[in-house]
């Protein structure tokens, strides 16, 4: 997927301003993880109701930074509905995108829009941090 | 002023991050490279030139740090890793075997983790019990309250001179008189303090102080413990080994060497102490007056700047150092930071590691700005029209 920049940061400034999902307020069927980095800067929680090997739900709360923020509220976007194995193919996907190795796009849907983040090296982490949570909820679950 | 002393301005980098580390001035650089290329040797170990030459240097360094802080003895003068390594010598080495449980020590919420954590895992250790002093509602520490909070537990006051967050001076005067009056042991961390301000350890009853070189344009991984030589005297080593015992058989017995050196076990960091006292001399020819007038003629810019722009967040408009803590409105510290290192703008955004001193200024995360003596006026006004042009943040992060 090509996008141009400019498209790319609307998104990015669109779910900053107006994330989807935040606000936790869940009942205790939801399995909710604290995610933050080394620096303490960004800390966020994420909750995820799974049933049936399917995420049916996420949100999350807290403090962070515009890509940070906005990468969470894309992620729960993007994983709400997926099964168990399709959330966890996204999540590689996209840490590989991060990470500058082998990713398939056509997986990563809106998620495409931090393809660029590779260049800024602080902000890499910012950007994984709501995945980390999701794979540590997604494997409480496998538990 | 004297920025010809630092090279690594002319990459044009306007640092407004000396609350973590301080530039090193070419002499400081020069000095550590000296006793690299010239006359490496180890300590105290050998009878030949160049290690009789860095006897003399490193034991020099310490009467150095004694006329800083004008200690009483050369040997009240430990030389340590830095700030955190000494406050936790002295919580571990020393307090952990003279405390008892229900015993109160005196914090603030201001303090840095290295002056929290520390009492925190002695509480869990031996149950000491943690009290926090007080702040004020501009978060500078409301010494008027001290002395109702002693009663007959109180053992220990350990307190920032200057705090990294919010960039207040304790009045350490008022609070060793109140120690000395109590008989309570005040342990003062000078980490943001040792390079700006005079610190008297006599004067102001202190029993400990702390503080690294680096933050004072010295080497990274040197400081010093400062503690009156009978604490000293009955405080224990974390560390064993080489350099700090007098004699050990195969008997198990054993004579540790006196204070200081029974605290320096193994080979020092010889290169780090004698760029620190390179960095003191340094420090003292231009003098504090100098240094604090010129970091408060810079802050004092910079306040009146930024009140004129809106959507700038001022914590800390009143405090006498070279600390300014900001945010703008609605934008995420992290965020402002990224897009002040657009124009080589260097400051500090986050918790700073006063993690709880997000209970009393309801906010988590602030950016700071912290000026030394080689910054100018021309450089807060690029950071005030930095933060003029603040609708652009997003265009320049993301
Ligand atoms: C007030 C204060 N105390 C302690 C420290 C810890 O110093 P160091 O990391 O050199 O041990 C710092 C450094 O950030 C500080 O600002």
């Amino acid at each position: 997927m090509d996008m141009d920049e400019k498209m790319k940061r609307d998104i990015i400034l669109e779910h900053y301003q107006s994330p989807f999902h935040k606000g936790i307020d869940v009942e205790e069927n939801y399995i909710k993880v604290n995610s933050r980095n080394a620096s303490c800067v960004d800390n966020i929680n994420v909750a995820a109701l799974i049933e049936d090997g399917i995420i049916i739900d996420a949100r999350f709360e807290g403090d962070a930074c515009a890509i940070c923020t906005s990468a969470t509220s894309v992620m729960i976007k993007t994983l709400i509905g997926k099964t168990l194995p399709e959330a966890e193919e996204i999540i590689t996907n996209f840490e590989n995108m991060i990470n500058e190795k082998d990713y398939d796009s056509s997986k990563l849907g809106e998620l495409n829009v931090y393809d660029t983040v590779y260049r800024q090296p602080n902000r890499k982490t910012c950007a994984l941090l709501p995945f980390r949570a999701m794979r540590d909820i997604i494997s409480r679950k496998n538990d | 002023m004297n920025r010809d002393d630092f090279p690594i301005l002319n990459s044009g980098v306007i640092y407004f991050d000396n609350g973590a580390t301080t530039f090193k001035p070419k002499c400081v650089v020069e000095a550590v490279k000296a006793y690299y290329e010239d006359y490496t040797a180890n300590a105290h170990r050998g009878d030949y030139d160049n290690s009789l030459r860095v006897d003399k240097m490193y034991e020099e360094v310490r009467n150095k740090v004694r006329n800083l802080i004008n200690a009483e003895k050369d040997e009240e003068i430990v030389y340590t890793k830095g700030t955190t390594e000494s406050i936790n010598m002295v919580v571990f080495g020393y307090l952990a075997k003279k405390l008892k449980k229900g015993d109160e020590v005196l914090l603030s919420k201001s303090e840095h983790a290295s002056n929290v954590l520390p009492w925190i895992i002695l509480q869990e250790k031996i149950g000491i019990v943690i009290k926090y002093i007080p702040l004020r509602e501009d978060f500078s520490l409301n010494d008027d309250l001290i002395e109702d909070m002693i009663n007959e537990k109180t053992k220990v006051i350990s307190l920032a001179h200057v705090t990294n967050v919010i960039g207040d001076v304790r009045n350490l005067q008022k609070i060793g008189d109140i120690c000395k009056k109590h008989n309570l042991l005040f342990i003062v961390d000078a980490a943001q303090s040792i390079g700006h301000l005079k610190v008297d350890v006599q004067e102001c009853n202190v029993s400990f102080l702390a503080f690294s070189a680096h933050k004072m344009l010295g080497p990274t991984g040197i400081g010093v413990l400062y503690g009156k030589y009978d604490l000293l005297k009955e405080m224990d080593p974390l560390t064993y080994g080489g350099g700090m015992n007098a004699f050990f058989e195969a008997d198990c017995s054993y004579e540790l060497k006196d204070v200081p050196w029974k605290f320096e076990a193994g080979t020092q960091n010889i290169a780090g102490v004698i760029g620190m006292g390179r960095a003191i001399d340094y420090i003292l020819e231009i003098g504090f007056d100098k240094i604090h007038q010129h970091e408060m003629k810079l802050k004092n810019l910079a306040i009146q700047e930024l009140k004129k722009i809106p959507n700038i967040k001022i914590y800390n408009e009143k405090t006498e150092s070279g600390i300014v803590t900001f945010n703008i409105d609605k934008v995420f510290s992290q965020d402002t930071a990224v897009f002040l290192n657009r124009f080589k703008i260097a400051v500090r955004s986050g918790n700073h590691c006063a993690k709880i001193l997000k209970d009393e200024i309801g906010i988590t995360n602030t950016c700071r700005a912290s000026f030394y003596l080689y910054n100018t006026e021309e450089e807060v006004m690029a950071l005030v029209a930095a933060l003029k042009r603040q609708d652009e943040v997003y265009d320049h992060i993301i």
